[in-house]
């Protein structure tokens, strides 16, 4: 295990240890739970190696289910919560929520959370100078529909600083929570935004050492979901990893 | 013949920010409020240094107590009018709690005691824990006491050392209420045992 120098490290330093590592688990999607470019995992994850349970009828082969009762109708609006109108460059965010197979993951739960247009999160440990919208919390959800699909409307957030290293900058991202047909399938995740210069400079980015695997974090821009006079659009489909009971599929 | 395997999207952090959008009123109660057979789970969730984690989130799945995994929807049940959330019917039992740790790392769910979802089964509640630092969240058991033997006869853990396994033991801390502490990191008698299901 690294231990980290009692001054903060530099934004050099980090990329040195985040040149080190990166490409040392080729093909392998999920970062490892301890990267010690990013601080604050070293003492947060598990050292004993994690015990494999094959039992096709485990519990955690099947999930959680929502419906129309769990959202209402402007969740996935994060634009319009307010009296007024939030500040930044409005978008659209869509994609298809998929399981390993290639199967829609239908009617399931996609959460969101995000900084506003100033790269500030309206929560209070949030110690950013950067102002706050009266008018944007950025935090939505919505369910997928019969194909998968997604959409949120929202501001492009900014990216903000943070305190792993001496000037230290998060790339702009919004947070994603999403649930498959299994529990094993659940996944937190981090989307980005196209050409950010931010990107080989962020360990939490990086902490995916995989060149591929990381390029699946990025968004594209795509100009047919622009709304003329209205949003830039970006498309982000979503794999989810993690086995699930086939006979699940047939009930719901 | 082998079906499509689209390569995943990678897990990150939940971050330290999820406050305001994950955790939701009512998000650890399963059991309605006044039902005789409720029980509590609490915890705390502890870093490599054994220090509280303020920043962690549990969520719970399990076997309704009929042993159904089919669970039900409005865990997050939304007010249509005002669109705030309005906490579960207590009719219907969901399966699923969410609880986020306070700023001392302690976390609870209030819910039914888990029954075995088919003849013969271990009954425990899913866990998966989610945390700042942490770039992949993890899943782990709960049993409780009353099963300890049938835990320790569980072929799935049965290579376990005895120390390890009775990590995903519960504690019966007094009638109804038993403590489940998580350990991110630590010796091999103290870690939790955190569960791959690839």
């Amino acid at each position: 295990m690294t231990v980290p120098s009692p001054r903060p490290p530099t934004q050099a330093e980090i990329d040195k240890e985040i040149a080190e590592l990166d490409g040392s688990r080729p093909g392998l999607a999920h970062p490892p739970r301890g990267y010690p470019p990013y601080r604050s995992s070293i003492l947060r994850h598990p050292e004993q190696a994690l015990v494999v349970v094959q039992d096709p009828e485990a519990v955690e082969l099947t999930g959680p289910v929502f419906g129309v009762t769990d959202v209402s109708e402007l969740d996935n609006d994060l634009t319009r919560r307010h009296h007024g109108e939030p500040l930044g460059e409005r978008i659209t965010v869509t994609g298809r929520v998929l399981d390993r197979a290639g199967r829609p993951v239908r009617g399931q739960l996609v959460e969101i959370w995000q900084a506003n247009a100033s790269g500030r999160y309206a929560h209070a440990r949030d110690a950013h100078p950067a102002p706050l919208d009266p008018n944007f919390t950025g935090a939505g959800r919505c369910l997928t529909d019969g194909e998968g699909r997604y959409s949120f409307t929202t501001i492009k957030p900014g990216p903000y600083p943070w305190r792993n290293h001496v000037n230290a900058w998060r790339p702009a991202h919004i947070h994603f929570s999403l649930f498959g047909h299994a529990f094993t399938q659940r996944l937190v995740t981090q989307m980005y935004f196209p050409g950010d210069p931010l990107f080989d400079r962020d360990p939490i980015l990086q902490s995916v050492t995989d060149q591929a695997a990381r390029d699946r974090l990025v968004a594209a821009y795509d100009h047919d979901l622009s709304v003329p006079e209205w949003s830039l659009g970006y498309r982000w489909d979503i794999v989810l990893d993690g086995p699930a009971a086939t006979w699940i599929e047939e009930g719901r | 013949m082998e079906p499509t395997r689209l390569q995943p999207t990678p897990s990150q952090t939940v971050g330290p920010f999820y406050g305001y959008a994950l955790p939701f009123r009512g998000g650890g109660d399963l059991a309605a409020a006044g039902d005789p057979d409720a029980i509590i789970v609490r915890g705390t969730v502890y870093d490599g240094a054994g220090a509280p984690v303020p920043d962690a989130l549990v969520e719970v799945w399990q076997a309704a107590p009929d042993g159904s995994l089919r669970g039900a929807p409005g865990s997050m049940r939304r007010d249509p009018v005002a669109g705030e959330a309005i906490g579960r019917t207590g009719i219907d039992f969901t399966g699923f709690a969410r609880a986020a740790t306070d700023a001392d790392g302690h976390w609870h769910v209030r819910t039914l005691p888990p029954a075995p979802h088919r003849p013969g089964a271990l009954p425990h509640l899913a866990v998966c824990v989610f945390a700042r630092g942490l770039l992949h969240h993890l899943y782990t058991r709960i049993h409780l006491p009353e099963h300890a033997a049938a835990l320790d006869a569980a072929p799935q853990f049965a290579a376990l050392p005895p120390e390890r396994r009775a990590t995903l033991l519960a504690a019966a801390e007094r009638p109804g209420v038993y403590r489940f502490d998580i350990r991110l990191q630590g010796g091999a008698g103290e870690e939790t045992v955190f569960l791959d299901f690839a």
